[in-house]
């Protein structure tokens, strides 16, 4: 195994995680991505209305350049530390994914039904994306953190509405992809 | 602006880490959901594991930061329905674009490009949550 070129395994990404969550608790701050979407309606000046975004966005720049890190890094491992884009699902999920039309399954990243930029043209692939981005961004705040924010650092400090925001966000997932998606791809 | 070098150089690590480990992957999402592979869980659930050996050793052994300072650990509002209710709505979301927050970014940089149209609403659907928030049981 080649750990620049190859895909980690579980048990590289799981720790590599906890070294994040480790080097931020040490770095006098904490993991939580979701946050930066509510500073970024505080920059764009959401606060003169709205009492839940006037805050002192500046407290918040560290995110955003964890955030710019993060963006960076996922430019540096796709061009320069993957061979194979392809990842290696069940097969059983293969053949599924087929039947509803994605035939990339098992040969790259990411479906390009849904992420290829010729996606920008077609109404239906937007509207989808744009469905996910709003309940994403209505949930996590809803919620009060991600998977970052509730299921590592909250689980991590066994923080119980973190246990209760991991179940619902399984509820939502499983819903979405056993009942919903199958409609929607 | 050292400080802001080491949060860009933990960004970098994590980005390169949601790619390398496919954990930003929506195949991998997809799969998770379908419980047709132990990576997701395994990923989770050993990031998990470590993260509360590291936290408890943080609060048992008084582990100083990197500037010396007594070390933090916030805790979440004690709620149940919002996170329930707001998590069941992520949840949604999660699942039908195979991303969180963080990888939104990493697959932006990763050259995904329509992942800007998920982080444009994601912002727009955090304010209206901002918005409706004191109607919104909690």
């Amino acid at each position: 195994m080649h750990l620049l070129i190859d895909p980690w395994p579980w048990y590289i990404g799981g720790p590599a995680i906890a070294a994040v969550l480790l080097l931020l608790l040490l770095a006098e701050k904490s993991f939580g991505m979701s946050s930066n979407l509510r500073t970024l309606c505080t920059m764009a000046g959401a606060g003169k209305k709205t009492p839940f975004f006037n805050f002192d966005w500046r407290k918040q720049r560290w995110n955003l350049v964890v955030a710019l890190g993060a963006a960076t890094g996922g430019f540096l491992a796709t061009n320069y530390m993957s061979a194979d884009e392809g990842v290696k699902i069940h097969q059983d999920v293969v053949v599924q994914l087929n039947d509803l039309g994605i035939s990339d399954a098992g040969k790259n990243f990411m479906p390009e039904a849904l992420f290829n930029v010729e996606v920008l043209s077609n109404p239906k692939t937007l509207f989808l994306l744009a469905l996910g981005g709003f309940l994403i961004g209505f949930g996590t705040r809803y919620a009060g953190g991600c998977t970052s924010g509730h299921a590592i650092s909250g689980l991590s400090n066994l923080q119980l509405p973190s246990l209760i925001a991991v179940i619902g966000f399984f509820i939502g997932g499983l819903l979405m992809n056993h009942f919903i998606l199958p409609f929607l791809l | 602006m050292k400080k802001l070098a080491l949060y860009f150089g933990i960004g970098v690590f994590f980005g390169i880490t949601m790619i390398k480990s496919e954990a930003a992957s929506w195949f991998r999402i997809y799969e998770m959901f379908q419980f047709k592979s132990f990576h997701m869980y395994g990923i989770i659930g050993s990031a998990v594991t470590l993260g509360i050996l590291i936290i408890q050793s943080i609060k048992r052994f008084k582990i100083r930061s990197f500037f010396g300072e007594e070390i933090h650990v916030p805790s979440k509002d004690k709620l149940i329905k919002a996170p329930l209710f707001g998590g069941v709505i992520f949840g949604l979301g999660w699942a039908l674009t195979g991303a969180c927050p963080g990888p939104i970014y990493v697959l932006i940089g990763a050259g995904y490009f329509p992942l800007l149209v998920v982080l444009g609403f994601a912002v727009l659907g955090t304010y209206c949550y901002g918005v409706l928030k004191p109607k919104l049981p909690q």
